[in-house]
């Protein structure tokens, strides 16, 4: 036991000491923000400022579009649609707005583009064009446009699940995202952590220090330390990184969202006078404000944090150790890591599997893949923390419960699988082994 | 004679693949034991077994008397064939740790190795990273580690293999200094040259079986040949025509005119006086030696004679 902890704490210092280890725990916070911020600032601007060419041939009832943030509106009197695209190659306009004769009949318009804008400009191109379709059919029909918002309705279901004590919940969809984040989270440090034991076998095994160290200890021993030394080390980044995060949001909180706060109310009263324009009472009921953290509704306060959490470190802790123990049997069975690759898909197929029905569950919660993938250990870990997110009803805590002795058994027993083929396998040097092979290791004793 | 170490039959299949044939030996408590064999004959297998690395299919291993237990790791020190360390560790931490495994406090194992790294004048290299050594220097590291536990029984798989001609002699040095203080020290090699001199019993493993095993003296003797040796000066054809029925010139070289080197097999009992008896009267001898056999042609001689498979005592 002793030795085992003396394994356990080179394993966890020498890794914990590495540079790449204090960067990467560093960097890791700030480059998730990043990329997030990043992907979400691509995917809302446009690249450039759209120039459009409006082809009306209602003219003149369209030629008073309003320009918006990132595009204006250009008008040619009497321009055709055959003309506009003759001369569309060569100009400088980037679209043509296409509004035919029929557009109160069709609703619709077209737009050609030389590159596409994005869609929140679209949408907003929409409304103005919806706005004054209106305006046209009301004068048409002779309607009232104090009646017309009077009658105007938005109209929205909110569900609500009735559960077993009686008591009505919100069914949110976004609480399968935090389900799906915590999935990825284990996939992530599953695959990062379990490739750290392959190749911490795999170095003791060409450095050939194996032979020195077996003899004071047994293999098993050695096993279970490099496994459970780099266990800690991935707590301790996740600590690290929580520690890290926190700090981080409530600094940016502090310094940006205040900014886009304000910016955020200001968008919320223009809506909200916007719509009251048209429709007088209607109130825009569903606009949550994601920052506001004092309403009971946000989605960060309907999720069940510390049960969440304290499922997310029992199923990272089994589904790592099952699989690390598997890598380590990989490890033990090269020589180098090139030699790794096909031994290393039938041990990525489960994982990606389990990624890939998480995925799907966010569409469709209740599939029986999603069942079978929260019960069998291989994927469980990922799988089940998807179906907790999305709340579990106390009669389906059979199912946790099974999943969650599965999975114990399960590492229990990959690792004895692995105990017994790492201890041959570290020995072995300079044999291409196959699974053959392996199995002729499983028998010896 | 007490045998701190004995193995009883020990046996050990790999799937249909006999590592080890019923191998009983030996190993007086404070020799120098030669475990001998060519390369693939089932050595480091023996070894490994010994270590309790892996475990024999039936047969025992006894140290001091018991057999072999978990706490018995601790009065061995073994320095495998394929030997390492790690790469990206330091010395001094990786030396700690290693003696740690071996149960020693750390307090113990920074006294001990400031002893050697002083006597090896390396204490330099103390923070220093595995890697920038070169492979000389980690084999002294190697050694270090080997024996800073005080083991009763040290075990040398093909210690040399690798290190330069100064090492060598320090490390061989090292070895003699600890078998004077009572260390039993067991070399594994099929370099049988290497370990004649030094090693006082042997045990010769080929193909998974003993084929021989007991005191180097006791071997000799019993395959020596009755080859004798003798440098002479005089006439080649004097000499020859002075030897009688029971000696049997094999072959001689002329060293300078006159000078001869010349090898004589005795048969029918005939001792060595009866040559010199027979030879004084007609050349100048200068020099009559016993030529006894290496163990190299000793293992040659066992291995390809099929009835030899005895222990000689």
């Amino acid at each position: 036991m002793n030795k085992i902890w003396l394994v356990i704490k080179r394993e966890y210092l020498t890794r914990v000491k590495k540079k790449s280890f204090i960067i990467m725990t560093l960097l890791g916070p700030l480059l998730m923000a990043g990329v997030i911020a990043l992907i979400s600032y691509l995917g809302m601007t446009d690249s450039s400022p759209q120039n459009i060419l409006v082809v009306d041939e209602m003219a003149p009832i369209f030629d008073n579009l309003e320009n918006g943030e990132n595009y204006t509106f250009s008008y040619i009197d009497g321009v055709s649609l055959e003309d506009a695209q003759d001369m569309f190659k060569d100009s400088d306009y980037t679209s043509i707005l296409y509004i035919p004769s029929n557009i109160d009949k069709s609703d619709r318009a077209i737009l050609y583009f030389k590159s596409q804008p994005s869609g929140r400009t679209v949408r907003s191109i929409e409304n103005k064009v919806e706005k004054i379709v209106e305006q046209m059919k009301l004068a048409k029909y002779n309607i009232d446009p104090n009646d017309y918002a009077k009658i105007r309705t938005n109209f929205n279901i909110t569900s609500y699940k009735y559960n077993e004590n009686g008591k009505a919940e919100k069914v949110m969809e976004e609480k399968t995202v935090v389900g799906f984040f915590f999935g990825i989270l284990i996939y992530m440090f599953i695959f990062m952590y379990g490739v750290q034991v392959m190749k911490g076998v795999i170095e003791e095994k060409t450095s050939r220090i194996i032979e020195v160290i077996i003899t004071s200890v047994k293999p098993f021993q050695l096993m279970m330390g490099k496994i459970l030394g780099i266990a800690l080390v991935a707590i301790t980044q996740f600590m690290l990184w929580v520690i890290l995060m926190a700090a981080f949001v409530s600094v940016a909180q502090g310094v940006i969202m205040d900014n886009k706060q304000e910016a955020m109310m200001e968008q919320v009263q223009n809506m909200q006078q916007m719509q009251g324009m048209q429709s007088g009472e209607v109130k825009l009921e569903n606009a949550e404000n994601p920052f506001d953290l004092t309403d009971p509704d946000n989605l960060l306060n309907r999720i069940d944090w510390p049960l969440m959490i304290g499922l997310f470190i029992f199923y990272f802790l089994g589904g790592y150790l099952l699989y690390a123990a598997l890598f380590a049997t990989i490890g033990a069975a090269v020589d180098n890591e090139t030699d790794s690759q096909q031994f290393m898909l039938p041990v990525t197929i489960p994982l990606i599997a389990a990624y890939a029905i998480s995925a799907m569950m966010i569409e469709n919660p209740e599939s029986p893949a999603a069942f079978w993938g929260s019960i069998i250990p291989l994927t469980s870990p990922i799988v089940m923390m998807v179906r907790v997110s999305m709340g579990i009803e106390s009669s389906a805590y059979w199912e946790l419960g099974l999943s969650m002795i599965l999975l114990v058994l399960g590492f229990l027993a990959t690792t004895w699988l692995a105990a017994k083929i790492y201890r041959v396998g570290i020995l072995m040097y300079g044999k291409k082994v196959n699974y053959k092979e392996l199995w002729k290791w499983l028998r010896y004793h | 004679m007490i045998n701190i170490l004995e193995t009883h039959n020990v046996i050990k299949d790999y799937a249909g693949h006999k590592a080890l044939k019923n191998i009983s030996i030996n190993v007086p408590k404070g020799s120098i034991f030669g475990l001998l064999g060519p390369n693939g004959a089932g050595k480091t297998t023996l070894i490994r077994i010994i270590n309790q690395i892996t475990m024999p299919d039936s047969g025992q291993v006894l140290l001091n008397g018991e057999p072999i237990a978990e706490k018995h790791r601790s009065l061995i020190g073994y320095l495998p064939e394929e030997r390492g360390l790690y790469r990206k560790m330091k010395v001094g931490e990786q030396c700690i740790y290693l003696a740690q495994l071996k149960g020693m406090s750390r307090k113990e194992a920074v006294q001990k190795l400031k002893y050697w790294f002083e006597k090896f004048e390396i204490i330099g290299w103390w923070d220093k990273k595995v890697e920038e050594l070169s492979k000389g220097m980690a084999q002294k590291i190697q050694f270090i580690v080997t024996v800073l536990h005080e083991p009763e029984l040290l075990i040398l798989d093909e210690p040399f293999s690798g290190f330069d001609p100064i090492n060598t002699n320090l490390i061989k040095e090292e070895i003699m200094r600890l078998n004077a203080n009572g260390t039993t020290i067991i070399f594994s090699t099929h370099n049988m040259a290497s370990v004649e001199e030094i090693c006082q019993d042997i045990a010769l493993i080929n193909n998974a079986e003993k084929i021989l095993s007991g005191k180097v003296r006791d071997i000799k003797n019993d395959y020596k040949t009755n080859e004798y040796q003798v440098e002479f000066f005089g006439h080649m054809l004097t000499f020859t025509n002075a030897l009688w029925t029971g000696a049997e010139l094999l072959d001689s070289i002329e060293l300078e005119k006159e000078h001869y080197t010349a090898r004589v097999k005795l048969k029918n009992n005939s001792s060595i006086n009866d040559l010199l008896t027979s030879i004084l009267p007609h050349v100048e001898v200068h020099g009559l030696k016993e030529v006894l056999p290496s163990m190299n042609d000793i293992f040659i001689q066992a291995v390809s004679d099929p009835n030899i498979n005895a222990t000689i005592n």
